[in-house]
């Protein structure tokens, strides 16, 4: 069924009783071309764009451990943006935000894709200076930016504490293409296209075993039996290592808890994005008036999707810090999620050293502006055998060879990412 | 989380800073060539659920550098000891 504003009005009159399942509930066939792990973000969109892109791979599934959108494309905080500084990572998420840019029209699914703007506040001379070294770089990418010094911030974003003599707002880097995106939807609409290109999606299924022959991968044992496959692609960032391990693979990866936080519902206040330079925090504002805001990961290893107390406070006074009329809102709900934070916080899309067995893991707390591309390279990469332009930088080798991609600069430090 | 400092007795855990993994062992010099000992050292990592062993620091306490066994799944600290 084709979404359109005619569907709407011809359901709204039979009482929408009419509208069919997004997609099917698929029974595990004994064998795929491509079996691709993880029913989230990245799986979903790996499968949407290999069964669009490269239909000549074959029989593709998803295979997803709970339900489907349940993970961290359903845990985070919307924010889509391509302001990367570094040449492995810029092109990359640059086509990341072409591809969000025509997603819907694509998907024909509404992912609310809002380009609302993103704002980095700086705080310093020296931030000024990182941040006009950056938004240059971003300019020769393709993906604009401006650089706002104190008075034309003002003038866009008044409510921000400008007196504030511990951290001075002097001005912020624009990125006016930045915004959000509905992240559920976004799980939903990829599995819709991928459904109607034939894709199986199967819930509840959880891989328990991957199956190697003479060093090649030969399928997945699941819950649900065993699947044979042709190629077997990994795409579960959370659990990238444990899915790992099971063939036999260590990873260049930690898993880190980020706490998120919404707030009651309010009457529209914040219409862009805004992140705070002189801690970590950063906020917009849901469609259903909920402010949604996020800082730093607690800083320890967790598989426990829930952080702690100091980690809240220390976000809640980032916030305080640059507009503290948010004060009065109260906390409706704080979760976390559980990040592959890599060892110098860029991604990993790459094949492994295990045959027919391939990785898109690594995504630290920034996978989801990502999705598209993140789906769509992999999928590039399953389907040809060697990586997409845009993502060559993301191997898993590059580690050993001293070729890190560390925006930060923080070195093997995943909790400093 | 609540940590219980040998020295300074049961405290929050805004007190501490996690560092690392106690169980990795820096490998002995391995000359000027960087060996697969080294870059499996530095970057790769066992990361799997349940009980390790962590060192934290006590850096708004006692400074002292402890070894925490700490549950990753449920955040359950079950026993701290000085190295």
């Amino acid at each position: 069924m084709r979404y359109s504003a005619f569907s709407v009005f011809t359901q709204a009159l039979r009482g929408h009783t009419g509208w069919k399942p997004a997609w099917r509930k698929a029974e595990p066939a004994p064998s795929y071309d491509v079996v691709i792990i993880g029913g989230g973000g990245g799986g979903l969109a790996t499968a949407y764009y290999l069964a669009k892109n490269h239909p000549e791979v074959g029989r593709i599934a998803v295979l997803e451990k709970s339900w489907l959108g349940g993970g961290n494309i359903g845990r985070n905080t919307t924010i889509i943006r391509s302001n990367y500084m570094l040449p492995g990572n810029e092109p990359f998420y640059e086509f990341s935000m072409k591809l969000w840019e025509g997603l819907e029209q694509d998907l024909n699914y509404n992912a609310m894709v809002s380009q609302r703007g993103i704002y980095n506040i700086y705080h310093s001379d020296v931030q000024r200076d990182a941040y006009a070294k950056r938004g240059n770089a971003m300019i020769l990418h393709g993906a604009g930016a401006q650089l706002l010094d104190r008075a034309q911030l003002r003038k866009e974003i008044p409510y921000l504490n400008y007196d504030n003599a511990r951290f001075p707002v002097q001005g912020a880097l624009v990125q006016r293409r930045g915004g959000t995106a509905r992240h559920d939807a976004v799980a939903w609409g990829y599995a819709r296209g991928a459904d109607q290109r034939g894709v199986d999606i199967i819930e509840n299924c959880e891989v328990t075993a991957i199956l190697q022959e003479n060093g090649k991968v030969t399928g997945v044992e699941t819950t649900r039996g065993t699947i044979r496959a042709g190629k077997v692609a990994m795409a579960v960032a959370g659990a990238s290592s444990l899915l790992a391990a099971k063939a036999g693979l260590r990873l260049p990866i930690e898993s880190h808890v980020l706490q998120a936080f919404v707030t009651e519902g309010l009457k529209p206040l914040i219409d862009t994005v805004i992140t705070f330079g002189a801690g970590h925090f950063y906020i917009s504002q849901s469609d259903k008036g909920g402010l949604v805001f996020g800082g730093d990961i607690d800083g320890y290893n967790s598989y426990a999707q829930r952080g702690n107390l100091p980690v809240v406070e220390d976000v809640c006074e980032g916030g305080m810090a640059l507009m503290p009329m948010i004060g009065r809102a109260r906390l409706l709900r704080s979760w976390g999620g559980v990040m592959d934070m890599s060892m110098d916080g860029s991604p990993i899309i790459d094949k492994t050293p295990v045959e027919n067995l391939l990785i898109n893991a690594g995504w630290c707390y920034g996978g989801f502006k990502a999705t598209p591309a993140s789906g769509y390279c992999f999928a590039h990469l399953i389907a040809r055998g060697e990586p997409h332009p845009v993502a060559a930088a993301y191997r898993l080798e590059r580690f050993a060879e001293g070729k890190v991609i560390d925006e930060k600069g923080v070195g093997a430090q995943p909790n400093l990412h | 989380m609540r940590i219980t400092c040998p020295h300074c007795g049961t405290r929050g855990v805004e007190e501490f800073t996690y560092t690392q993994d106690a169980e990795r062992t820096r490998p002995r010099d391995g000359g000027a060539v960087p060996t697969k000992e080294w870059t499996d050292y530095v970057y790769l990592r066992d990361n799997l659920k349940g009980p390790r062993r962590e060192y934290w620091y006590h850096g708004a306490g006692c400074h002292a550098w402890l070894v925490v066994e700490r549950d990753v799944s449920t955040h359950e600290i079950l026993s701290v000891t000085l190295p």
